[in-house]
């Protein structure tokens, strides 16, 4: 088990290897004429305003936190489906169920979720369109921010 | 690892060595093997992908560099890449800029470690092989995300937070999609899971209804692991430039290129030897002659063809449709497969 754990060290070393040393040899032989112009951030030409390093849209960190949950569900179940076959022949129908058990609890959890409408990419529009006004999606919509403010979203600024 | 470790102990000038020298050695060589297996196989990939994008639109793609059709047009391109000028924002993050690249090459070539080329021809036969190979590729993210805050550029910084968000949310379904398999096999060793599909056509698994579900979510959530067309909102030549690596020029671009067409490739091995019947070419008496690496790696591009075929030919989703079809299609319908798979085995046996 640890000398195939060795490969991996062998091949981290390599693959770490092969980028450094083409790097170090591009080094060598390209050219060195750097300009302040040629240093600028590319942004179509224009001249770029501001950091891009600003407070960025919720609905990753929501996308993030739910892998969260879901990752550690899929590592909690990979044992479980490797020892599926044993469990079946010791435990019977119960080595199922009880996962089952567990799978509806995530799955009530995504069913929550989705009704809360965090699924939704656009979370705003659908309050917009029915007309209503609920405390919590406001701050999230994208009509939050008044206008002529430099909007906190991805396709903002 | 075997085969060369096999190659050495009758090789004459190896005689006499340690044992752990020689397994050290046979290490070094299957490393060295694939190391320069990526890195030419990438520019065959990125000939064929101009290829195939040529005649898919009626134009003949590069044709004149080594004289047919242009083969050796990727080689001309690694050296103007090589003697390019290295430059970066004046703002930039130094250390996360460089490391980027690292991260994303490395994190995709370290998953050819458990890829099974053959019985014998497999860097490490390690018994967590699948959870391994998606461990690496969480790797790329971190690249992904390092370039992208690295490059101090909006571009870069949009793409690399799509990209974020696509790739850790269709690992989920990616990761659910092959538990049936795994239930069925009991093993995540990639090559215990080739093996189970020995023998004639329709033992793959791919012939296996409740299997074939989950070989449709893993194919397409597998494109969007790897940030390709329909999927490629990370990259969206369009609007975004060119993404997270919108500021990276010279040898540090090559290598996000390099790792993104390795990726292509681990994605597609993983598919063929846990559906599509690894190194088996599903008649009994053709196996016993024809080399395994030659059918694995034959089947493995054609996959990488696949994905090239479907970047040419489809429109790219919207990001709210990326996230639409993941959670809200692929999430339950890979836990219903695996519901009723796990369903139908406990009332069978």
């Amino acid at each position: 088990m640890l000398i195939q754990f060795a490969t991996v060290f062998v091949f981290l070393c390599l693959g770490l290897g092969f980028v450094v040393v083409s790097q170090v040899i591009s080094h060598l032989i390209r050219p060195h004429n750097l300009h302040p112009a040629k240093q600028t951030v590319y942004e179509c030409g224009e001249d770029a305003e501001g950091s891009p390093w600003i407070q960025f849209n919720v609905r990753f960190y929501l996308i993030a936190l739910f892998f969260i949950v879901f990752d550690v569900e899929i590592i909690f179940m990979l044992p479980w489906a490797v020892a599926f076959n044993d469990m079946l022949k010791t435990l019977g129908a119960f080595a199922f169920w009880e996962m089952a058990f567990f799978i509806t609890i995530l799955a009530l959890g995504l069913a929550y979720v989705w009704s809360k409408g965090d699924l939704e990419w656009v979370k705003g529009l659908q309050s917009r369109d029915l007309r209503e006004v609920r405390p919590l999606s406001v701050l999230t919509s994208k009509d939050a921010a008044p206008h002529g403010r430099v909007k906190v979203s991805e396709h903002g600024g | 690892m075997e085969a060369f470790q096999q190659m050495l102990s009758q090789a004459g000038w190896a005689q006499g060595m340690q044992p752990w020298a020689l397994s050290g050695l046979a290490m070094l060589f299957a490393g060295g093997t694939i190391l320069g297996g990526v890195a030419v196989g990438a520019m065959f990939f990125i000939w064929t992908e101009r290829k195939v994008a040529g005649y898919i639109q009626s134009r003949y793609g590069p044709m004149y560099v080594g004289h047919f059709h242009g083969v050796l047009q990727s080689i001309a391109d690694g050296v103007k890449l090589l003697l390019k000028e290295d430059i970066w924002p004046t703002d930039a993050d130094k250390f996360l800029f460089r490391i980027a690249p690292l991260l994303v090459f490395t994190g995709a070539f370290l998953s050819f470690v458990v890829l099974p080329f053959g019985p014998d021809f497999v860097g490490a036969s390690l018994d967590i092989g699948l959870f391994y190979a998606f461990a690496t590729s969480s790797l790329v993210v971190m690249g992904v995300i390092a370039a992208g805050w690295g490059s101090n550029n909006k571009w870069s910084l949009y793409g690399a937070m799509r990209g974020a968000a696509q790739v850790i949310s269709y690992e989920i379904p990616l990761g659910l999609a092959v538990l049936p398999v795994v239930m069925s096999v009991g093993s995540l060793n990639l090559g215990t899971l080739a093996e189970a599909q020995r023998g004639w056509l329709w033992s793959w698994h791919l012939f296996n209804p409740i299997f074939f579900v989950s070989f449709v979510i893993y194919l397409i959530s597998s494109l969007a692991e790897v940030n390709r067309v329909p999927f490629d909102l990370p990259e969206t030549e369009s609007e975004l430039v060119s993404g997270y690596h919108t500021e990276y020029t010279g040898m540090k671009f090559a290598f996000f290129f390099l790792g993104e067409y390795a990726d292509m490739f681990v994605v597609s091995a993983i598919a063929v030897s846990v559906f599509l019947g690894g190194w088996y070419t599903g008649i009994p008496a053709v196996d016993a002659f024809v080399p395994a690496p030659l059918v694995f790696i034959l089947k493995s591009v054609f996959l990488v063809f696949v994905q090239i075929w479907l970047r040419w030919t489809l429109p790219r989703l919207r990001v709210d449709q990326l996230m639409y079809v993941c959670w809200k299609v692929f999430i339950p319908l890979s836990l219903a497969n695996l519901f009723i798979y796990g369903l139908i085995r406990s009332m069978v046996g």
